[in-house]
């Protein structure tokens, strides 16, 4: 199994969810994959259907309307699949933590692996957690 | 069927050779791209990677949708794939036919496509659908002019259709690349094959951002990796079929060897600046571009070639 996580941590595609966000962490995931980043180097490619993903980038504090979505593309993915969570909405909740929609406990919708702090994290930050991924899976 | 069949079936010419260097020359065509766009780019063993890592994933098979041909489409192209990379490359590094000609090597490059139409609209998915869509016209319009420019390399070695004869008479009277109408038909020809691999500008049938890969929309593991990997064999048998059909083959002694490289080398580069410096056409300027103005072209070429020009 070593052998195959190596060749995992190298080729991780990636898949954006956007769980109800306020666009800001898309917008820095959207700078994460362009030239200046260039995260391709590192294996890493967006890819559009969940199908072919290996990590689900999740940013937005996640609520009641969208939850059952997360949790069907959380289903429709292809195991091994890992959960990222961008930004402080689904690290804590954020300010919209005690909203009426905002579901009580995300883990119940979707088991989050590594969660990345920062509203919104710059990219260094997301690709430093990429790193911590790959770290956990070579180790 | 002897033992050597199978060797040369999937170890050298065929499977094993053809995968491998594929993957390579995949790894060239992103390390190519990504200075085009002055990134760093893929390390060198990124596509094995990515083809290991989908080979280990989990197979979902969809819901709604006729499961068997499912699974059955991807198998069948590449066995398409790997059958037509056998048959060219016995031809140009042994010279020997592998019983096969360039018609079949048209029609198994054709079902090929037709795997694919087979395979997006098995899935039940509109993306899927509307890519499969997309695939049948883009087949119906590059496969005339790529008939036409099959018929070139034919015509000017005295109708012959064997692959092997094609080289040898090349041997003979010098590679048809030095005459014009050899010149028209590769030009065109790379074009074709720019479609047939669904390479950007032609990549409608996949397009990313309209139709998220279309036909491999709900394809995901292990069946993803045989797609991915018979598009990366592509690499290897598509400009060895140009190198087959224009250049007079391989001289696999002395200086020979520098010059097989250069030829493939030249055809790649060719395929990825073309990539690269072109943005996706719609697909009535496809249709419109092979029917107006390519497939003239080829046809033009058949003509000067019955000439003798």
């Amino acid at each position: 199994m070593g052998w195959y996580k190596k060749r995992l941590a190298r080729s991780l595609w990636v898949f954006h969810v956007s769980a109800s966000p306020c666009n800001n962490c898309d917008i820095e995931i959207l700078d994460l994959l362009t030239p200046r980043y260039d995260v391709e180097r590192l294996g890493i490619k967006l890819v559009g259907s969940v199908r072919h993903a290996d990590v689900l980038l999740l940013s937005g504090v996640i609520n009641e309307k969208v939850a059952p979505k997360v949790r069907r593309l959380y289903e429709q993915a292809p195991k091994p699949l890992f959960v990222v969570g961008v930004g402080t909405c689904p690290t804590s909740g954020c300010c919209f933590k005690n909203s009426y929609n905002t579901v009580a406990r995300r883990e119940d919708t979707i088991p989050i692996d590594m969660y990345i702090p920062g509203c919104p994290p710059k990219p260094e930050a997301m690709i430093e957690a990429i790193a911590k991924l790959m770290g956990v899976l070579n180790a | 069927m002897s033992g050597l069949t199978f060797v040369y079936l999937l170890v050298f010419p065929g499977f094993l050779f053809t995968a491998v260097l594929g993957l390579l020359v995949g790894w060239l065509d992103r390390k190519v791209s990504a200075r085009f766009q002055f990134r760093v780019g893929p390390p060198l063993f990124q596509n094995f990677n990515d083809f290991f890592k989908l080979l280990g994933k989990e197979t979902v098979l969809v819901k709604d949708g006729l499961r068997w041909l499912f699974v059955a489409a991807p198998l069948a192209a590449f066995g398409m794939i790997v059958l037509v990379s056998a048959m060219v490359g016995c031809a140009l590094f042994f010279r020997s036919g592998y019983g096969g000609d360039v018609i079949v090597v048209m029609y198994l490059l054709m079902v090929y496509s037709i795997m694919v139409i087979l395979g997006g609209s098995s899935t039940g998915n509109v993306y899927g659908s509307l890519g499969a869509g997309r695939e049948i016209k883009l087949l119906l319009a590059d496969e005339l002019a790529f008939i036409l420019v099959c018929l070139v390399p034919i015509v000017k070695s005295g109708y012959r259709l064997r692959l092997e004869e094609l080289l040898a008479s090349q041997a003979g009277a010098g590679a048809f690349i030095g005459s014009v109408s050899g010149v028209i038909a590769f030009l065109v020809g790379l074009l074709c094959i720019q479609a047939k691999m669904t390479l950007p500008p032609f990549h409608i049938p996949e397009a990313e951002t309209e139709v998220v890969e279309g036909p491999l929309m709900e394809y995901g593991g292990p069946l993803l990796a045989f797609w991915k990997l018979s598009h990366f064999m592509m690499y290897v048998l598509y400009p060895f079929l140009l190198i087959l059909l224009f250049f007079g083959g391989f001289r696999l002694e002395g200086w020979g060897i520098l010059w097989a490289v250069l030829k493939y080398l030249l055809i790649v580069v060719l395929m990825i600046i073309i990539k690269n410096t072109n943005p996706r056409v719609r697909i009535d300027q496809a249709v419109g571009f092979f029917w107006k103005i390519a497939a003239p072209l080829a046809f033009a070429a058949v003509i000067l070639a019955v000439m003798g020009v």
